[in-house]
């Protein structure tokens, strides 16, 4: 290849033919014969590496790293809400029990309030029966022992009668031993 | 047995593509290596997959895209993700083909200072006229410093100005430079190794010890250097810019 370059270049020979044989003491850097190669190559491949890099590698690797940052970004949001729905189920449990716990004690103190009442009540009752039982007892054992005093009366105003018949042979004014009877009763 | 540490920077023909007035234009080595350099971004860029959890390849790839954006955003803010394409371009170029020609017996691009100044000029005139088409005449407060005295004016903007204009120079004498000196360099001292075996015998390749170590040395300083440049060439790129998006500063 560098044969047929060397044929086809003969009008500007001088310069390349020099870099090919060892550079023969010139300073390749500075062979202003191979600046127009370069340059030429230079723009043919910074210009096809430019077009590549702005419309296929950077849009493909630019892209991949945000659908990752949004992958990233969307999970990240995902697990906030999850967690905020966690939260707020935790919250309306929490909620649920305190008012339960409060309606058991409501429901408790109405309940006992209830209970009292009811035994007061039965209890209240219970004590008007029993003094109206006492009073009752009371009240037969007044009559009887008035029925018994009645009772005794008689009886001594009979024995009363028996005896002075007894003593006397008369027999005397019923009405005189009742009055006798009573007056040594109240004595 | 002769150490020639110039002759792998020749510039060989491989054929002709055409002529441009007098002028020869072939394609080179240096144009192989361009190619190779194309070629390997590519399938670096393009090969690697879009897996949600990346591979090795997709992972190099994202770290130099990663890697590039972050430099422009932070030298250039984020007006200057225009030019992403451009600088990742550039960045990726040198890069790789510093590094292919880091590898023994290739030839290195950027140790042709043709090559980076037409790089360099490509910056330059992408600065000028981008700065000039979006800020107009307020492009030109570049070389108005805030705060300088009036009676120092002229000369800070006579200076301003001047290395304004020499910053293509520097931008790509330091990339050449660089490769240049270090594949010099490393020659030089891998001959020694050579030398000193072929001329002294058994007693030879024993001195030869020292040279070789400083070789491997080199060459790991070498691998530094030629992503290390490549970074500096892109940065300095994103400086300028910077300068074209936001003259006021």
């Amino acid at each position: 290849m560098a044969e047929s370059h060397g044929g086809a270049k003969s009008p500007a020979a001088g310069a390349h033919t020099e870099a090919e044989g060892g550079h023969g003491g010139g300073f390749p850097p500075f062979e202003s014969s191979t600046f127009a190669s370069q340059l030429v190559s230079l723009a043919i491949f910074f210009v096809l590496l430019y077009v590549i890099v702005s419309k296929l590698a950077l849009p493909k690797v630019g892209g991949a790293i945000e659908a990752r940052q949004n992958k990233i970004e969307g999970d990240l949001a995902e697990a906030q809400t999850l967690k905020d729905q966690s939260e707020a189920a935790l919250k309306a449990y929490e909620g649920e029990l305190a008012s339960a716990r409060a309606r058991a004690q409501a429901i408790g103190n109405e309940s006992r309030d209830k209970a009292n009442a009811q035994a007061e009540a039965e209890r209240k009752a219970l004590e008007e029966q029993l003094a109206a039982k006492l009073a009752e007892a009371e009240k037969t054992i007044a009559s009887t022992r008035t029925a018994a005093m009645s009772n005794v009366r008689g009886i001594a105003a009979d024995a009363a009668g028996t005896i002075v018949q007894q003593l006397t042979g008369a027999v005397p004014d019923a009405a005189s031993v009742n009055a006798a009877v009573d007056a040594s009763l109240k004595g | 047995m002769k150490i020639d540490p110039i002759h792998q920077f020749n510039i060989e023909p491989l054929f002709t593509i055409g002529h441009i007035g007098n002028q020869t234009i072939a394609f080179t080595n240096s144009s192989l290596y361009m190619l190779v350099a194309v070629a390997i971004i590519s399938i670096l860029m393009l090969a690697s997959g879009t897996q949600l959890v990346p591979g090795r390849l997709q992972s190099v790839a994202e770290i130099s895209y990663e890697f590039v954006a972050s430099t422009i955003r932070s030298t250039a803010g984020a007006e200057g993700m225009k030019f992403f394409p451009l600088i990742f371009s550039l960045f990726m170029f040198i890069c790789v083909s510093n590094l292919v020609g880091i590898v023994p017996y290739t030839f290195t691009i950027s140790s042709h200072l043709i090559v980076t100044a037409g790089l360099a000029l490509l910056v330059f005139f992408t600065v000028l006229i981008y700065g000039v088409a979006k800020n107009g005449v307020k492009f030109f407060k570049i070389f108005v410093p805030h705060g300088v005295p009036g009676y120092v004016l002229p000369l800070v903007m006579f200076i301003e100005v001047l290395s304004f204009f020499l910053r293509p120079v520097s931008h790509s004498i330091r990339l050449f430079a660089n490769m240049l000196a270090g594949h010099i360099a490393l020659k030089v001292f891998a001959g020694f190794v050579a030398m000193l075996g072929f001329s002294l015998g058994a007693l030879g390749w024993v001195g030869g010890v020292l040279p070789l170590a400083l070789t491997i040395a080199l060459y790991a300083l070498e691998i530094l250097v030629a992503f290390l440049q490549a970074y500096v060439f892109a940065i300095l790129t994103c400086i300028y810019l910077n300068d074209a998006i936001h003259p006021g500063h």
